[in-house]
């Protein structure tokens, strides 16, 4: 640098000249460089070509479903059958919105899934963050074991341990504590709390995984900060929500839309535990069903609509559970896959 | 340990009355370690480990109803009852594998390739990766289920496969390079893989995101020096990233296995619950779970063994 600043301007302002006039056309230097300059250029150019296609496939094949659903959610049923169509309907309708959404209770079913969804992922965020920071940062006796428990808790199919738990909910008692005081265990299910407490112990859907996620985020934080801040007089827990957490939030965000979505789209849980609340992904589920039963009761006569009929109204009802996640999705996309991409997961 | 005692008696001078021996830094670090982990313990030990028993003694047991739970202790008639007189379990469940044995190496190929090419530099990138990842929104739960029970396509695939023999373009490549009958392992499976790609593609959402975040933590200064030091692109791959990122192909691996085992549209979880729901048979139902678990357990262990020993690691 400062050799540059030293020379003579005049002699600067010539190297430079000389260079622009040596290599100004793309020819001359390729002759000088034996065809190699070329070839290279082919190559990238090549190599840019078929990646650019392979993406535009890929990419292609993971929005078709959406696209298809979307063009189809518009038909008329005539439109289903006609061959000469081909994804832009020719009688636009939106009744099939409006099948959808009554035979789904879509109002209803939307605002119950909004806020379940937003209090439960709110709780795991909080209680697995504290116990990804725990993990991190504390030695303590057993960790070892612990952090093997976690593990086992990602691996165990959820499907074994639920019979148990649901008849554990069923006839809800700590230690007996509640049947001395009430005479008799109480019936927990039909509420959200047995799901609740199952979320802040961690033990909810693919909870083990963002405990994993989380520890090995602030494993990467370095360690004077809060050495820094533990000198400072800061205490522990203090230092934990003021120092550690408001740098950690992309990675926070990350698992909150995690847990959100996830729990959005689940039925495995919500079928058991929240069954009552209507919520979206299991109105989606029994979609086909409602569908035959409302068209016997309207037409009184045992029959069933056509297949073609019934995926269009399925189609059109996954569209509606699924368009408040993609907005979600388009809104928080780009925080998300960058804090994702550059969480930097070490193993 | 010396540290905190010396804190303390500075704190309180001058009392002759013998004081409690100060814990130690180790210890106090320790308590405050496991209030850390306390939602998890108690979730753990409620949640998981006691109906973890509970299965397992049911699994043992013939569970009755009357004005109540019943346990009736039948030792191992259930595992006898899945193994020897269902069916289907043992088909399902040998199917499930080799189906896992299938698609679990295409996918760990398949995202590590997409998340090396989502790593470079081009114009729409952020574009093309939000659209990677949408399969994570789309590949959970009820949506699954939609897709794979969609009888519509079924029929249209049918239709197609009466018509003509070759309903797809891999089958049309086939039959123009191999003679007929002929068939070669390895390309079957490519050809496999190929006509698979919407499957492979909607279930690796989050095995590209852990790859690409690995290949972020790469520091730019190795690629610089392999490229001063002359190594081409093909040799920095081999030499520099497959090396860095090799310990995040083992929690893909696990990842991918433990996806594929319990995702919702998998037959013998199938199996399981309609034995649970439907038939009402608690005992049968656990004891399928509890041998399907095991299954899992041991190939978990036995991949995790075998890929840890060829893992790098960096630090």
């Amino acid at each position: 640098m400062i050799k540059t600043i030293k020379l003579p301007f005049n002699r600067k302002k010539k190297v430079k000249h000389v260079k622009n006039q040596s290599f100004s056309s793309f020819w001359e230097r390729n002759k000088l460089s034996n065809n190699y300059l070329l070839k290279r250029r082919i190559g990238t150019g090549v190599f840019k070509f078929c990646r650019g296609i392979m993406l535009f496939g890929l990419a292609f094949l993971i929005l078709q479903p959406i696209l298809s659903k979307l063009s189809v959610s518009f038909m008329l049923e005539r439109d289903l059958y006609d061959a000469t169509i081909i994804n832009i309907p020719r009688n636009w309708t939106t009744d099939n919105y409006e099948m959808a959404s009554r035979l789904m209770n879509y109002r209803h079913g939307l605002i119950n899934t909004l806020w379940i969804s937003l209090v439960v992922a709110l709780v795991q965020l909080a209680s697995t963050t504290l116990v990804g920071y725990g993990f991190a940062r504390y030695n303590f006796p057993g960790k070892k074991i612990w952090f093997a428990a976690v593990i086992l808790s990602i691996v165990i199919p959820p499907q074994t341990l639920l019979t148990a738990l649901y008849l554990n909910f069923k006839y809800f008692d700590i230690f007996g504590i509640i049947k001395a005081i009430k005479g008799q265990p109480i019936n927990m299910l039909g509420s959200i709390w047995p799901y609740l407490m199952i979320s802040a112990g961690c033990m909810g859907l693919k909870n083990g995984l963002y405990v994993f996620m989380l520890r090995q985020y602030f494993r990467n934080v370095p360690k004077e900060l809060e050495e820094a801040a533990y000198v400072d007089g800061c205490g522990k827990f203090k230092t934990f929500l003021v120092i550690m957490l408001p740098d950690a939030r992309p990675m926070l965000t990350s698992i909150f839309l995690f847990a959100y979505v996830w729990q959005w789209t689940d039925t495995f849980y919500a079928s058991f535990f929240l069954d009552r609340f209507g919520l979206l992904s299991n109105a989606v589920g029994g979609l086909g069903d409602k569908l035959n039963s409302y068209i016997q009761q309207i037409t009184n006569r045992v029959q069933i609509p056509s297949i073609g009929y019934t995926q269009c109204i399925i189609s059109t009802g996954t569209l509606m559970v699924i368009a408040p996640l993609i907005i979600i999705y388009l809104i928080a996309q780009k925080g998300f896959v960058e804090s994702i991409a550059q969480a930097g997961i070490k193993m | 340990m010396k540290q905190g005692t010396k804190q303390t008696t500075r704190q309180q001078p001058k009392k002759p009355v013998k004081h409690k021996k100060p814990k130690s830094m180790a210890f106090k670090n320790g308590v405050t370690g496991y209030l850390y982990i306390l939602p998890f313990a108690i979730g753990f030990l409620a949640f998981l480990l006691v109906p973890l028993m509970q299965s397992l003694r049911m699994a043992f047991c013939s569970v009755g109803f009357d004005g109540g739970m019943t346990f009736k202790f039948v030792g191992v008639d259930n595992f006898k009852w899945a193994f020897t007189v269902d069916p289907n379990f043992v088909q399902n469940m040998i199917g499930e594998l080799l189906q896992m044995a299938y698609t679990v190496p295409s996918i760990i190929i398949f995202s590590f390739f997409i998340a090396v090419v989502l790593n470079q530099d081009f114009k729409g990138r952020g574009l093309i990766r939000a659209i990677f990842f949408l399969p994570v929104i789309l590949s959970s739960g009820v949506l699954v289920g939609i897709e794979t029970n969609n009888q519509l396509m079924a029929d249209l695939k049918d239709v197609i496969a009466e018509s003509s023999n070759l309903t797809s373009i891999t089958d049309v490549v086939k039959s123009m390079f191999l003679a007929e009958g002929e068939s070669l392992g390895p390309i079957n499976y490519v050809f496999d893989a190929v006509d698979r790609v919407y499957d492979i593609a909607i279930s690796s959402g989050i095995q590209i995101i852990i790859f690409l975040s690995g290949l972020q933590t790469i520091s730019p200064s190795m690629f610089e020096a392999a490229k001063i030091e002359g190594a081409t692109a093909w040799e920095t791959f081999w030499k520099i990233t497959f090396p860095m990122i090799s310990s995040l192909i083992l929690v893909n691996v696990i990842y991918s296995i433990i996806d594929f085992f319990v995702r919702s549209d998998n037959e013998v979880m199938d199996q399981i619950k309609q034995v649970m729901v439907i038939d009402i048979k608690y005992g049968r139902s656990s004891a399928m779970a509890w041998t399907y678990f095991a299954v899992i357990a041991v190939i978990i262990s036995v991949v995790s063994l075998i890929i840890s020993k060829k893992v790098y690691y960096y630090d």
